[in-house]
């Protein structure tokens, strides 16, 4: 055309990233992946300083990956590098408990013999999963800017301007949150949060123990909280365990002997003798929904868009299912020429997303209400209806299958293909 | 032609400022088209990926085709165009129309050749095209032979053009008529003379006679639940598409 403008603009359009996604955790370089396998150019602005040098020691943090999750991250050629260092998670046994008491006789058990697509889920240590998706994603081409704080947003009619602490100013078609519960991102686009405080506090850590788990995750559901005890590779186990707020900051407080103490009679004595593998973590737990999951040119994904409760393990699996659904509306909108921050656009990723987000917030939600307290009443109905889920086998398919993230309307990337 | 446009009065500016925002908001008045819009471009992205062996998950795969799409409007076709690559002509009567679709494409960054012209004049002044778009047009032409005949001219031999439209039976009229007229209000009553709405026998018919070998033909049908388009292999009986090319020597 004869405006020479024009050129300048569509030079510029070419260098830029199509997406910014702000946060460096695990779900935004899963995303940055899931887009460059799309043809979308994105770059991770991660407000955290890159570590000096990775410590290669077992730090006590891991993750209960679904089977759907899991596949995700095959599908994005990550999997491969992680596969000797996961541990399959074979059987699921839940069952009630009261401090003291140790575990009650099971009364739901989830066996992956079950169903037909394999182990339930897998288990991952932070150490592992992090650089994995640091180096594939360095493998991908994806700029990956650390110490990138962000400071302010502007959407306009083609792109959105992001400006960082540094007084840089950036600019792409979409801008991603992928920054947590306290997201700036969502805070900036004016998109407010609902949710609530559980008063509890989870405490995470690595016991090794005696006795071989067989790849059997526990959950016992105590008065103050429940008590996840999560099969590792080798004799170890990640246990996250939930106790009332006051209660978790003493316990955090204890010195090893003294924890160790507290925690044997909850974990009971099947896999023999235990001690810590690593450090103690506590997070606060709280219900933290953002009222939208997109606005002009901005869409959130992970704790951003929910933060929810950990009892059924489902924060990072939520995520990851965020991450295949927004991958897969921006991909296809790319290869029909889409602009990709349009608001259609944006609006397809929130009426997918929406009800699975809410859902799993209610069911969490619930659960814990439900197995969080030492009512005679709750406790015979939760005893009931967990019962009759463990009488009926096409109740416990289902459960499994929810588990395993493999229900609803499932992302490619979730059922292990690329987009 | 740009140059005109920088020589209007501010106020016009503004008013097309706002009825651009207004044909690009996805909830506004042009809501229907812009529903329909991700149906029609995986139609026709298919369609030219198909027929000039691109692979769409490719940088730029229409690069070097030249394409034109008749009745524009705010360039909801032109833009995707644009950036997958093509070199993109779009042509509307409506004067205002390419006003507002240029301060979009501007916006967007999109080098898009947005012109006040009828596809009969563009034939006239010997343009030819890879591809041409003729979405929903054919409905409102008086002699659609006559047009159909200027459209295959505009063609490049072994060029392809796209040209959807609206069946003609009671189904087409209680929905399209009936139901986005009257009922849900999606288009303003009188956007349709359902007498002039074409069966797919008569449009093959035309596009024969117009010397044009057909390639394709789908449905797209609105599913209520979901309020979603798709693509039908079988269902013709209201909204259709045809894809047919001119043979090339």
């Amino acid at each position: 055309m004869d405006n020479p403008a024009h050129g300048r603009i569509v030079a510029d359009m070419t260098r830029d990233p199509d997406v910014l996604i702000v946060g460096g955790g695990l779900i935004g370089p899963t995303l940055a992946l899931a887009l460059a396998q799309g043809g979308i150019r994105s770059a991770v602005l991660d407000a955290l300083p890159l570590p000096l040098r990775r410590d290669p020691g077992f730090d006590g943090r891991a993750y209960a990956l679904a089977l759907a999750s899991q596949r995700l991250l095959a599908a994005l050629g990550v999997w491969n590098g992680l596969r000797d260092a996961a541990q399959p998670i074979l059987e699921v046994v839940a069952s009630d408990g009261r401090a003291g008491e140790g575990p009650a006789p099971f009364f739901l058990h989830l066996d992956q013999a079950e169903i037909e697509e394999g182990p339930l889920g897998y288990m991952i240590e932070d150490r592992f999963l992090r650089p994995a998706l640091l180096e594939a994603m360095a493998a991908a081409g994806v700029e990956h800017r650390a110490g990138a704080e962000v400071v302010a947003q502007e959407a306009g009619p083609a792109g959105i301007a992001v400006t960082l602490a540094s007084g840089e100013r950036l600019s792409a078609r979409l801008l991603v949150g992928a920054d947590g519960r306290a997201s700036g991102v969502a805070n900036r686009a004016g998109i407010g949060r609902t949710g609530w405080d559980y008063g509890q506090t989870a405490l995470v850590c690595a016991v090794a123990h005696e006795a071989p788990h067989r790849g059997i995750a526990h959950q016992f559901f105590m008065p103050a909280g429940p008590l996840a005890i999560l099969p590792l590779p080798g004799n170890r186990s990640s246990i996250v365990w939930s106790e009332r707020r006051e209660t978790a900051a003493a316990l955090a407080a204890l010195g090893e002997a003294e924890f160790l103490e507290t925690l044997r009679p909850r974990f009971g004595d099947f896999l023999g003798a235990i001690r810590l593998a690593g450090d103690r973590y506590s997070y606060p737990l709280g219900l933290s929904l953002a009222n939208a999951l997109v606005a002009p040119r901005v869409a959130l994904v992970g704790d951003a868009a929910h933060g929810i409760h950990p009892i059924a393990g489902q924060g990072l699996n939520l995520g990851l299912r965020d991450v295949g659904a927004l991958a897969e509306v921006l991909t296809l909108a790319r290869r029909r020429g889409e602009d990709i921050g349009a608001p259609d656009v944006l609006a397809r990723y929130q009426s997918w997303r929406r009800f699975d987000t809410a859902a799993l917030a209610i069911a969490t939600d619930a659960f814990n209400r439900l197995f969080s307290n030492d009512n005679a009443l709750l406790r015979g109905i939760r005893d009931l209806g967990m019962g009759l889920i463990n009488a009926l086998p096409g109740a416990r398919r289902a459960l499994i299958r929810e588990a395993a993230g493999l229900t609803g309307e499932v992302p490619r990337l979730l059922r292990g293909r690329p987009v | 032609m740009t140059a005109a446009t920088s020589t209007v009065d501010p106020a016009e500016i503004a008013k097309f400022e706002a009825m651009a925002a207004e044909w690009w908001d996805p909830e506004g008045k042009f809501r229907p088209l812009h529903m329909l819009n991700p149906c029609r471009l995986d139609y026709i992205t298919g369609q030219i990926a198909a027929e000039f062996g691109r692979d769409l998950s490719g940088e730029r795969p229409f690069a070097g085709l030249r394409i034109l799409d008749i009745g524009c409007g705010g360039g909801l076709l032109c833009e995707p165009m644009a950036r997958l690559g093509g070199s993109v002509v779009g042509a509307d009567a409506a004067e205002r129309n390419i006003a507002v679709a240029r301060i979009h494409a501007a916006q967007s960054g999109l080098e898009i050749d947005y012109r006040h012209t009828t596809a009969e004049a563009l034939a006239a002044a010997g343009e030819t095209f890879d591809v041409v778009l003729n979405m929903e047009v054919v409905e409102h032409v008086a002699d659609p032979a006559g047009y159909l005949a200027a459209c295959r001219d505009l063609l490049k031999p072994g060029g392809l053009m796209i040209c959807s439209t609206i069946n003609r039976n009671p189904k087409s009229f209680a929905l399209a008529i009936v139901g986005a007229e009257y009922v849900m209000r999606w288009l303003p009553k009188g956007t349709h003379d359902w007498r002039r709405f074409i069966t797919p026998d008569e449009l093959y018919g035309l596009l024969r006679g117009a010397g044009l070998d057909q390639v394709d033909r789908k449905g797209f049908v609105f599913n209520p639940v979901t309020w979603r388009w798709r693509i039908s292999d079988r269902d013709l009986s209201v909204n259709y598409v045809t894809t047919s090319l001119r043979p090339r020597g």
